[in-house]
């Protein structure tokens, strides 16, 4: 299979994120959203790895990896300090900083 | 046979994100989200990245998505309401994601690299194997495999943090009785928490006392809560 494919199916798979991110309003799927996201980039850099021939670009979606995890735990950590103070859950009514 | 593989992995990783997008419950979110990782994962084999599929499998799939099931089985779906705050939201969504994508693809397909259009170059046989990938991260990329550790590090500290249950002030207090940010700076004896079988004067007075020391927290969290307990 070319790299193209690759490249391409990542742009979709980056694009299926995004409109997630912007038609959901729980702060869950919203995270999930952002993985999906850092998962088409790591796709997008693990197929320029390939294009290329070395591995950096490997070592570059195993440290995106990192900080996907690191993302998740303190997002979900917001979740759960939200729920415990019986805020609702939707991004629409958590909005006390835009002033 | 190689092309089999990969429009079959394909089609999961989009089937997958658009069941993340698309389910109702979170949990099916979750679950969808796990079955994308899978098939990322063969694209990743697809691409001779063995290490990164195999961490793909165990930390993303494995680790995170456990996390995930755990904080969605604690929290409980939550009911998103249909309609669109902003009018139009969705239309206008769509067409920024459909510009998006060929945007991206253009900018990408469009450039000078010129191995874009071929397999890639023949690479050795151990490429991307953890042999390899171990020999980057301790030689070429020391330091942002230490900066990484230690980001790591951060996040379990945060977290921890984050997600505590606040300590309970005098005991028995119950966790809706306390607004968050009631806690007393240190030097100021909490005000007691006002019990049923008190005098109607004390009673009142730490009442009056908790209340005024709800408000130097976080004022609009405070605000919120007696309503939304509901």
């Amino acid at each position: 299979m070319n790299i193209s494919w690759y490249i391409v199916l990542s742009a979709l798979l980056f694009t299926i994120g995004a409109i997630g991110i912007l038609i959901r309003r729980s702060p869950m799927v919203i995270l999930l959203c952002l993985e999906l996201m850092l998962n088409a980039g790591n796709l997008a850099l693990v197929a320029f790895s390939r294009e290329v021939g070395n591995g950096q670009g490997q070592v570059f979606a195993l440290v995106v990896m990192v900080v996907a995890a690191c993302e998740v735990v303190v997002g979900l950590g917001l979740i759960v300090a939200i729920f415990r103070r019986k805020l609702p859950l939707d991004v629409d009514d958590l909005r006390e900083l835009r002033g | 046979m190689e092309a089999v593989i990969f429009f079959l992995a394909a089609i999961g990783a989009v089937v997958g994100a658009i069941g993340v997008v698309a389910s109702r419950n979170p949990f099916y979110s979750v679950l969808a989200l796990v079955a994308h990782l899978f098939s990322l994962a063969v694209l990743f084999l697809l691409l001779t990245a063995a290490f990164v599929a195999a961490a793909q499998v165990v930390v993303y799939a494995g680790a995170v998505m456990v996390l995930y099931v755990f904080v969605v089985a604690y929290v409980g779906s939550t009911h998103e309401p249909t309609f669109d705050p902003i009018p139009g939201q969705r239309l206008f969504t769509f067409l920024l994601a459909f510009f998006l994508f060929v945007e991206i693809s253009a900018a990408v397909l469009s450039s000078a690299l010129k191995a874009l259009g071929t397999h890639g170059p023949d690479v050795p046989a151990g490429f991307g194997n953890p042999a390899a990938i171990g020999n980057l991260l301790l030689e070429e990329f020391l330091v942002p495999f230490e900066a990484s550790s230690v980001l790591l590090l951060i996040a379990a500290v945060g977290a921890i943090v984050l997600a505590n249950r606040k300590r309970q002030a005098g005991g028995g207090a119950t966790p809706s009785g306390r607004p968050f940010g009631a806690e007393c700076p240190e030097g100021i004896t909490p005000p007691p928490a006002p019990r049923s079988g008190d005098p109607v004067v004390s009673s009142g007075h730490s009442s009056a006392a908790g209340a005024s020391g709800g408000q130097h927290g976080i004022p609009a969290l405070a605000k919120q809560n007696p309503g939304s307990a509901q």
